[in-house]
């Protein structure tokens, strides 16, 4: 009976492939037709219109977009990027910040402590820190820029209201995302700009100690507007953490929510906004 | 007469409507790696600030709030704090909000024109510009010890002696006593806000059945306040008037 010879590649014949460089496309032919390739990418790469289209719908990150967008909106002229750059730089911001979050802790006695050991003993430390501060006060003007830009070119009209309500939102936000993490590098810089900051809301109407039609309220200046948001009646530990939880926690996911809808309408409202 | 608009410069054989990839994905992947690379650039370059810890027996003269709110801390010059702290912002929010409600110019949805809305124009970039951002500048450059005000090459001198000249509008015309200045002050602003809106409607009275009342009346609300700060501003910097109405309650 013969026996089975195993399958020994020549090495001549496996020579011979290589010098040629079949091998590198045999090589390319078994790994893009394998079970692991073909499950996690969807249609091949040859410039199509179809791969075209795929590429886009069939990826969760790019879907955001429509397939086809008519020709104006691609003029940067149209769009300044602002609405783009905005949001990379609050995902630079939460990236970085989460690295952070993994040295600073928002405790009165350690915090501007560990701010030191942050820059002076963490590796890239400083540049994590510098990063966040910037794209955080980069991300501030450039939402303006964007809303500068919506408004000059009437993109809050009809269908769109909406859009640019929830906008109004995120510009807010994104005032109060830089204006907690304001408070956490807990030195003087930080404490003083807060106290002046949150001294406002002790002038709030009714709510406030010092505001108007305080007396028929009955507001202390333990109990009111302002010691609700600083967790006593100055800037101390309390309200270091308070803003810590607020900063990165309860804004970011309210804000990313609110980015979810205001991509979302982006679409629904007839994508990018253009001349009719 | 509805004008028609005016044709759009067609190219003859060119799709309107292009695939997002490549032509719109690599645009944005540009511009990430240019906004990603500025970023890595500033940041390489420039430390963000880090002062001695934070000590609440030490307050630093001037206290500033963070850059983006300086134009609110600025109008505390001219207004309480209730109003420039509290009722300024979420009127600020609440107006940018009503923006697409109030604005039923149909004209100019989705492309640049300054023509077809010049006034909506007008208002936004006062607003944006000389209100927002020029107070913002003025708040970081030239604000210094007792927010007082200093130029570029003035040392800031934290005992700069400024003189405390500054009356209320009904003293001003010679009204000293209290509660007949206080309602002289109210009749100022009553008559302020009166009179804007009576000429606003008189003016636009036409408008009124399509635009819609309540439209109308928010709408000269908003710009009368708006307005109101400018002229509260030149007052105070130009005539030394602190304030126009004094009541037990509020100051305006």
């Amino acid at each position: 009976m013969a026996t089975k010879k195993p399958d020994v590649p020549n090495i001549a014949e496996l020579m011979e492939k290589v010098k040629s460089g079949k091998i590198f496309g045999e090589i390319a032919k078994e790994i893009t037709e394998s079970q692991i390739w073909t499950s996690t990418f969807r249609h091949g790469y040859a410039d199509t219109p179809r791969n075209r289209v795929l590429q886009i719908a069939s990826n969760v990150w790019l879907h955001l977009h429509p397939v086809k967008i008519h020709r104006h909106a691609l003029r940067i002229k149209f769009t300044w990027c602002m609405g783009g750059i905005t949001f990379l730089l609050f995902l630079s911001t939460v990236v970085t910040g989460v690295i952070l979050m993994f040295y600073y802790r928002p405790v009165g006695e350690y915090a501007y402590f560990d701010m030191k050991y942050l820059q002076y003993d963490v590796p890239f430390g400083m540049l994590m820190r510098n990063m966040h501060r910037w794209a955080a006060h980069a991300m501030v003007i450039t939402v303006w820029l964007h809303m500068f830009r919506v408004f000059l070119t009437g993109s809050y009209k009809p269908p769109r209201e909406f859009n640019w309500v929830i906008g109004v939102f995120l510009v807010t936000f994104t005032l109060l995302l830089s204006f907690t993490g304001y408070l956490l590098p807990w030195d003087q810089l930080a404490m003083w700009a807060v106290t002046v900051g949150t001294n406002m809301a002790r002038a709030t109407p009714f709510l406030g100690h010092e505001g108007p039609f305080a007396e028929f309220v009955g507001v202390t200046p333990r109990y009111d507007a302002r010691s609700v948001l600083l967790g006593g009646s100055l800037v101390g530990p309390p309200a270091l953490l308070r803003f810590y939880v607020l900063h990165c926690i309860f804004i970011p996911l309210v804000a990313g929510a609110l980015m979810i809808v205001h991509f979302w309408r982006i679409r629904k409202d007839g994508g990018i906004s253009g001349p009719l | 007469m509805a004008a028609p608009a005016p044709a759009k410069k067609k190219v003859e054989g060119v799709a309107d409507k292009v695939h997002v990839w490549p032509y719109l994905v690599r645009i944005e992947f540009l511009c990430a790696i240019l906004t990603i690379l500025a970023l890595a650039v500033w940041s390489i370059m420039i430390d963000a600030p880090l002062e001695e810890a934070a000590n609440p027996t030490k307050t630093p003269n001037p206290s500033k709030a963070p850059w983006y709110f300086l134009g609110l801390q600025d109008i505390l010059v001219y207004f309480d704090p209730w109003f420039a702290g509290v009722v300024a912002p979420v009127l600020i929010i609440v107006g940018l909000m009503l923006i697409p409600y109030l604005d039923v110019n149909p004209k100019g949805n989705g492309y640049y024109t300054y023509t077809e809305r010049k006034f909506a124009i007008w208002v936004y970039c006062f607003g944006f510009l000389v209100l927002w951002i020029a107070l913002i500048i003025m708040g970081v450059f030239l604000r210094g010890p007792g927010w007082n005000l200093f130029m570029p090459w003035q040392y800031w001198d934290p005992h700069k002696v400024v003189a405390l000249v500054n009356v209320d509008l009904p003293y001003a015309f010679g009204v000293r006593e209290y509660t007949t200045a206080a309602w002289t002050g109210f009749a100022i602003v009553a008559a302020y806000f009166g009179l804007g809106t009576g000429a606003y409607f008189f003016m636009e009275r036409k408008a009124i059945k399509s635009v819609g009342f309540l439209r109308m009346f928010i709408k000269i609300q908003l710009l009368l306040i708006m307005v109101g700060i400018v002229i509260k501003i030149v007052l105070r910097l130009g005539f030394n008037i602190k304030y126009i109405m004094v009541t037990p309650w509020i100051n305006i």
